[in-house]
């Protein structure tokens, strides 16, 4: 196909794998400058922002009983969210990070895939692990770094991680994730398993090295993964205008030779759709697909930051306008899939188990002293015993200073 | 003077460097409107325009290239990285190219101007990404320096020398002192040296070495350990790299026992390289083994934190074991 500007243009799907170094390549006899916005990536959306289904939109098949859970789940987050700044604010933990308004992207994903899928994630996705099945109480010990955390109570709030669930411990460092999630695919295909990964970034993640380098070894070794970007307008303080200048982040999975979709990250159906589309193409066609989520951080960066700083309170009402909550409610009574009775015994039931299951995290003893030495290699070694020892003697000299390990110091 | 806190006095020596010359310039994440996640380089933009504080995208390879490629056209940058924990993705750029520019170029071209500004440090409940002590990494890269301030007087003066030094310099702000740590600060220009340690306080029995935050640290061991009578010395060694072993030996020689405090794991950190220097030059001065009080080698916890860091209680019973020896 050639355009008026005798451009070759390329439509045949997306990506043509055959296209590469000077093969097949088109050619002009007049100077062509291209520029953004040369293909066009628009917007997959199925619900207006009022919950209503557009005319002739592609539907997804959803049952009642998804649909139920994809709608608890947003709400479910959304009483968790809020209790935890509360926690974060009355001191019971040091730190917390809302997702509110990002619950249609990360659970309608999540509800796409199958439980064996990996899913590697940034940090605001708690939607996708609690659709997951990740419980309250879980959580809890997480935040609180108590013993009953698998993760040892190591990292700070928020770092969820459970291997049964196949959910990948969180690291803080940005971007980290997106080339082990190519790695991670491609051990799932040499295996021979019927799952693949999923990864999760923002738009600013996007930004690092390492997004640059997955993508790019996902395409050329056809991995298994959706790289599933988030794109909330802002990195902490930096908008998106800040961060990049071409179109968003799905301009680039065409670059890279990858199969990409953008979609409104407010429409649960639309991401849903859509990641099951990219799950059914990765997994036949071993390759992996870019989705970016369009959406918005209405909440705070994390309890650290304070967004009056740096954005205005009629942006944020846009947004809250477009509340991906509501929307989906919407839509649930135009099914008449919303018992609404039901539902308010559900919040008040969800609340009352999240404050529960805090006053009980709350209570429980971090891990034991030697644990501060365990994990860091598979036994520890001479050195680490050693200072493991010199620290318990220390700690049983000083027990006061040291009240949180003091009183079960073992040693053998 | 001004009654000022670190991020104050770092957010001072800004504007005095970027008010002194027009070729310095502010940027990494978040630096610009909103004046970074810590607020060192508040009012920066507002003051002197978005082309010399700016916010970058995020990435910090990316960064430090760019504020290489930068410096060697003879700017002045002096670029942030968000947290110490952040560094590593950079950190191609700053063991192969900062640091590397002037002698594989035979002087031709250098990173000189370059300043990279990072807070590091632990005991603010950050777990593993949040508080790694990363000094010594950098210490083993010829062709940088490394320089840590205490206290607000001292991150302005060692923060505007490095900004003017000609070399490369990696200046890591002990972050749990950001708004702790308060005290008188001139308002106008001023620099201290770099490359020089800092006598804090004289003492008999034992020279006491730390930098950045651990300096409060060893104060409050000195404290307790006057009380048996022990007589401490007290130095801020401010640069890491280079180093001043002469300051360090000369106190050494007199008190006949050292102790190093440092916040980063024991094993390859700074502590075991000014240990093999003061054995060869002090040798026959030394009273007891060099002691070391360190950070577990373990990546840094976040339950254990109080436990694992080499807090004064830890001090104390070293300086006991080492004067007794
Ligand atoms: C390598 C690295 N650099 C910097 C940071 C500090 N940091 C934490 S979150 C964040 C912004 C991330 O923005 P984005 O990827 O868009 O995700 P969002 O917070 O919007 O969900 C930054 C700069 C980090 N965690 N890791
Ligand atoms: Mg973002």
């Amino acid at each position: 196909m050639v355009n008026n500007d005798g451009v070759k243009v390329r439509l045949r799907g997306f990506m043509v794998k055959d296209r590469n170094h000077l093969c097949d390549v088109g050619i002009s006899h007049r100077v062509n400058i291209i520029d953004k916005g040369t293909v066009d990536i628009p917007m997959l959306q199925i619900l207006r922002p009022d919950g209503s289904v557009h005319d002739n939109a592609d539907m997804p098949d959803i049952s009642k009983a998804t649909a139920q859970k994809i709608f608890q789940t947003m709400h479910y987050i959304r009483v968790l969210d809020e209790r935890m700044v509360g926690a974060q604010r009355q001191g019971r933990i040091s730190f917390y990070l809302a997702c509110s308004g990002e619950e249609a992207s990360t659970v309608g994903s999540a509800a796409a895939l199958s439980e064996h899928d990996m899913i590697m994630s940034q940090y605001r996705e708690q939607g996708t692990l609690a659709y997951r099945g990740y419980r309250t109480e879980q959580f809890m010990n997480q935040m609180f770094s108590n013993k009953l955390d698998p993760n040892k109570g190591r990292q700070m709030p928020i770092h969820y991680g459970d291997k049964a669930l196949n959910f990948m411990t969180i690291s803080s460092p940005l971007g980290t994730q997106i080339p082990q999630a190519a790695g991670y695919a491609y051990g799932q295909k040499m295996a021979g398993n019927d799952a693949l990964t999923i990864c999760y970034f923002g738009e600013g993640a996007a930004s690092e090295g390492d997004f640059h380098a997955g993508l790019n070894m996902a395409s050329v070794l056809s991995c298994p993964v959706i790289f599933f970007c988030r794109n909330n307008g802002y990195a902490i303080s930096t908008p998106a205008s800040e961060q990049f200048s071409g179109d968003g982040i799905a301009s680039r999975g065409l670059g890279y030779g990858i199969k990409t979709i953008r979609v409104d990250g407010n429409d649960v159906l639309a991401v849903y759709l859509a990641t099951q589309k990219a799950r059914e193409i990765a997994l036949a066609e071993h390759c992996p697909v870019l989705i970016e989520a369009m959406t918005y951080r209405l909440a705070a960066h994390s309890t650290s930051d304070d967004p009056t700083g740096y954005r205005s309170k009629e942006e944020e009402q846009k947004w809250r306008e477009k509340d991906p909550v509501q929307r989906f409610e919407n839509w649930m009574k135009s099914k008449n899939w919303l018992d609404e009775a039901q539902h308010k015994d559900f919040i008040e039931k969800t609340r009352q188990e999240v404050l529960a299951a805090m006053k009980k995290a709350e209570q429980v003893d971090i891990c034991d002293i030697d644990d501060l030495v365990n994990d860091v290699y598979d036994t520890p070694p001479w050195h680490l015993q050693v200072q493991l020892s010199q620290l318990k003697q220390h700690i049983s000299q000083y027990p006061d200073a040291y009240p949180k390990t003091s009183g079960r110091i073992r040693h053998d | 003077m001004t009654k000022m806190n670190m991020l104050q006095a770092i957010n001072s020596a800004l504007i005095t460097a970027m008010t002194d010359d027009e070729k310095v310039m502010v940027f990494g994440e978040d630096v610009g409107h909103f004046g970074g996640v810590f607020r060192a380089t508040s009012n920066l933009q507002q003051k002197f325009g978005k082309a010399r504080c700016f916010n970058t995208p995020l990435t910090e390879q990316g960064i430090i290239g760019f504020a290489n490629g930068l410096a060697s056209h003879g700017s002045v940058p002096v670029a942030e990285i968000q947290f110490g924990d952040y560094i590593f993705p950079a950190f191609d750029q700053i063991v192969n190219e900062t640091a590397k520019f002037r002698y594989r170029s035979g002087g031709q071209f250098t990173c000189g101007t370059l300043t990279i500004r990072t807070p590091y440090g632990g005991g603010i409940a950050g777990g593993l990404y949040h508080s790694q002590s990363p000094e010594a990494f950098f210490a083993h890269i010829p062709g940088m320096k490394v320089v840590i301030p205490r206290n607000p007087y001292q991150a302005k003066g060692l923060l505007l020398a490095s900004i003017r030094d000609d070399n490369p310099v990696l200046f890591m702000e002990p972050k749990r002192l950001y708004r702790a740590s308060v005290g008188e600060v001139p308002e106008e220009d001023y620099e201290l040296p770099l490359g020089k340690a800092e006598v804090v306080k004289e003492g008999d029995h034992i020279t006491l070495l730390a930098w950045g935050a651990q300096i409060e640290v060893i104060e409050k061991a000195a404290a307790m350990a006057e009380k048996d009578g022990i007589s401490c010395e007290i130095i801020d060694l401010r640069s890491i790299l280079p180093w001043d072993a002469e300051t360090v030996c000369a106190s050494v020689k007199k008190t006949g026992r050292l102790l190093v405090n440092h916040e980063a794991p024991q094993t390859g950190g700074f502590a075991s390289e000014i240990s093999a220097t003061v054995q060869e030059r002090c040798f026959l001065y030394l009273e007891s083994p060099i002691t070391r009080v360190c950070g577990l080698d373990t990546p840094y916890p976040l339950a254990h934190e109080k436990e694992y860091m080499p807090d004064h209680l830890k001090t104390y019973e070293a300086i006991k074991r080492c004067v007794n020896f």
